[in-house]
């Protein structure tokens, strides 16, 4: 691929006399009438792609070796022969008893890691008490109020042994603080429990919408638990930075890369206003990103994302610790993509989103089941799904060679142009004086309902074309799926006033006097928020009392 | 165009904050000539049933991820009987099972649109079935 004029010119010279003597003859006579091709995200592409289309390619300054700078090829000198990627599935129902019958399930099964999907009251940072949490205990996740209830969510699992994931968001600081309380309960330090917490409170306002308070004191929390971790749990990710939800809500590959890489920069601006050193804290932030339909451009999106991280933290903040570099991440096969119609088909398309994210080189992934458009996932479901990361691992004999995709013409320069096309969009929120404003601005918001808009007229005009729905329909067959007993809300209820009757409540009232204090004075809450839930303080009475010093976020409404 | 100045409520109940489709749909059903008042997220049944009213709409869309239609959907039900307002058509929509269908045509909810229906077949569903209220 190096450049050498003559063979160049030759080169230039049969593929014009390919495409118009060979291929544009040819389609002419083939019956396909399609007139343009582009990818999930409308992005066109071309019908072949050779060592034209990589001038000026340079092998060690764009792709160089595994493990090495820029890391497009992978993070890791030995990719998935070091290591397998963490087969990680995102699980949580009804009560804590339930989701720890599930976890031991996944872990005799062979997953290697959990990760607790929490119902809305929890991610709202409502107890389940709350007026608006009827209706929704134990359905979208595992219902937790106080440290009791996270002590039966981990009974019998060795803390010192299991990475947990835990998407939550707003009251991350509170959930993770009962985790790090269950782990001492178990006799684990906190200096080895390993896990992250999502904690990723910019794409709630961009694309996911479960926020609490302002950006000014979400951010102030999130830096509260970057500084608290790198000294006192120095093996957990304290934010996994997410474009899963930014996708999810209808942008296009590009701006899943860019917005998710902003916000990235921007917790690391805000973290070092703070006085935290870059190489401390950086190199315990992750990212997650969503693996869709379009399998290469997907592939090109996760090799981009590594080589864009790394140049940022090289020459955006003269990080010296090549660790700083590495883009470390988790990928979930999209959610949209699963179709309701004739949802065997969904094991299909996880399958080839699962790919796409193992050769893009994710660290860990989950696979959705196939009746989650329906109801979180049965346990016959959830199997398959596993199963399917199982294959691709032992079978598939994709994981014998590192980025097997790497120096495609065809990848390179999908890459090349996702890379172009994303720094375009960070240059644009840095000139509007970072995310968080840019988000008061409505701007990723607004971009993003465009995509989504866009996407669902090209569906129906059926130039986009999704088997089942809008080609290919059959008469629907109902498939059994997991019914949330509305027993459950008793069960758990119960449980909820037990421990008010039964803790101390005088203490309580005083740990969280002492929070709030902690939070007017602008200290790092993250010992006091510890305090409070060591004495039984539940959830909602943590945020409540942080809601008084912060205020609620209210939305911007736009569509 | 649809003539006659159809208003639709679009609302959203429980607790999710997924407002992809809700925004879709409010988009496309202003594009088809309705007048869309959205509502934001995470509102409660009252909230709804009181700006249906208060905005004069003629027909609610309720959008709901979170799997608590079954709980809030017949609170938005009885809140518009209340007030005198049932003569409003209510449809549905989101991550609602079809073996839920039965019981919502039960309670009131004229139609629910599964995952997969087209913004058009909505906007066609609110031309043949709706009519400005007196």
């Amino acid at each position: 691929m190096k450049k050498n004029s003559s063979s160049e010119v030759s080169l230039k010279h049969s593929f014009s006399h390919w495409k118009a003597e060979k291929y544009d003859k040819a389609l002419k006579k083939a019956s396909s009438k399609k007139m343009e091709y582009t990818t999930i995200s409308g992005k066109k592409i071309k019908e072949l792609y050779t060592p034209l289309d990589l001038d000026g390619f340079d092998y060690l300054k764009q792709l160089s070796f595994p493990g090495e700078y820029p890391y497009t090829r992978g993070i890791h000198p030995t990719m998935y022969r070091g290591r397998l990627w963490t087969m990680r599935q995102f699980s949580g129902f009804g009560t804590a008893e339930d989701t720890n019958k599930r976890y031991k399930y996944l872990l005799s099964h062979g997953q290697t890691g959990l990760s607790v999907a929490f119902h809305l009251p929890t991610i709202m940072g409502f107890d389940s008490d709350h007026p608006l949490a009827q209706g929704e205990i134990g359905k979208c996740g595992v219902a937790i109020d106080s440290l009791a209830d996270m002590e039966i969510l981990f009974n019998e699992i060795p803390l010192d042994k299991i990475s947990t994931s835990m998407t939550i968001n707003a009251p991350a600081a509170v959930l993770w603080a009962m985790y790090i309380a269950v782990a001492e309960k178990q006799g684990v330090s906190p200096k080895v429990i390993s896990g992250t917490i999502q904690n990723d409170i910019l794409k709630e306002y961009i694309a996911q919408k479960t926020f609490i308070f302002p950006p000014e004191p979400s951010m102030k929390l999130i830096v509260d638990t970057f500084e608290y971790g790198s000294q006192e749990v120095p093996r957990w990710n304290t934010i996994s930075i997410s474009g899963y939800h930014i996708r999810e809500a209808g942008s296009t590959a590009v701006q899943e890369l860019a917005f998710t890489l902003r916000d990235g920069i921007e917790y690391v601006e805000w973290a070092q206003e703070r006085g935290l050193d870059v190489e401390e804290f950086v190199p315990r932030l992750s990212f997650f990103f969503n693996a869709h339909n379009d399998f290469f451009e997907e592939v090109a999106k996760f090799r981009a994302a590594r080589r864009i991280w790394a140049e940022v933290m090289k020459e955006r903040f003269r990080a010296k610790d090549q660790r700083c570099g590495w883009l470390r991440f988790h990928t979930q096969t999209s959610g949209v993509s699963l179709m309701a119609q004739q949802p065997y088909n969904n094991v299909v398309r996880v399958a080839i989103q699962a790919l796409a994210a193992v050769l893009g080189g994710s660290q860990s992934l989950h696979t959705n089941s196939l009746d989650e458009t329906y109801a979180l996932p049965s346990e016959e479901a959830v199997t398959i799904a596993l199963r399917t990361q199982q294959i691709i691992a032992h079978e598939s004999g994709v994981i014998n060679c590192i980025d097997p995709l790497g120096g495609s013409y065809f990848i390179e320069k999908l890459t090349d142009e996702m890379e172009r096309d994303a720094k375009e969009y960070i240059r644009k929120i840095d000139d509007m004086g970072g995310m968080v404003k840019a988000i008061e601005l409505g701007f990723p918001q607004k971009e993003i309902a465009d995509s989504a808009y866009l996407y669902q007229k090209a569906v129906e005009k059926k130039e986009k074309i999704i088997v089942g729905v809008n080609a290919y329909e059959m008469e629907h067959k109902p498939i059994p799926f997991l019914k949330i007993d509305e027993a459950v809300a008793k069960q758990h209820m119960a449980r909820l006033h037990d421990v008010k009757k039964t803790r101390n409540n005088a203490q309580v009232g005083e740990k969280i006097l002492d929070l709030k204090k902690a939070a007017s004075d602008k200290q790092n809450l993250m010992p006091y928020i510890l305090s409070c839930v060591k004495s039984y303080a539940t959830l909602g009475e943590i945020m409540d009392s942080l809601r008084e010093v912060y205020g609620e976020y209210q939305e911007p409404i736009t569509y | 165009m649809t003539g006659e100045n159809i208003r639709v409520l679009i609302a959203k109940p429980g607790l999710d904050g997924h407002d992809r489709g809700a925004k879709v749909i409010c988009r496309s059903l202003r594009d088809a000539g309705y007048e869309v008042i959205y509502t934001g997220l995470r509102r409660t049944p009252d909230e709804i049933v009181n700006a249906a009213v208060q905005e004069d709409v003629d027909v609610v869309g309720l959008s709901i991820l979170s799997g608590a239609h079954n709980v809030l959907f017949p609170k938005i039900m009885d809140l518009l009987k209340e007030k005198g307002a049932d003569d409003i058509a209510v449809i549905a929509g989101g991550i609602i099972p079809d073996k839920d269908i039965p019981f919502l045509e039960k309670i009131g909810i004229s139609k629910t649109f599964l995952p997969g229906s087209s913004t058009q077949d909505i906007a066609d569903w609110i031309k043949e079935n709706v009519r400005k209220r007196p």
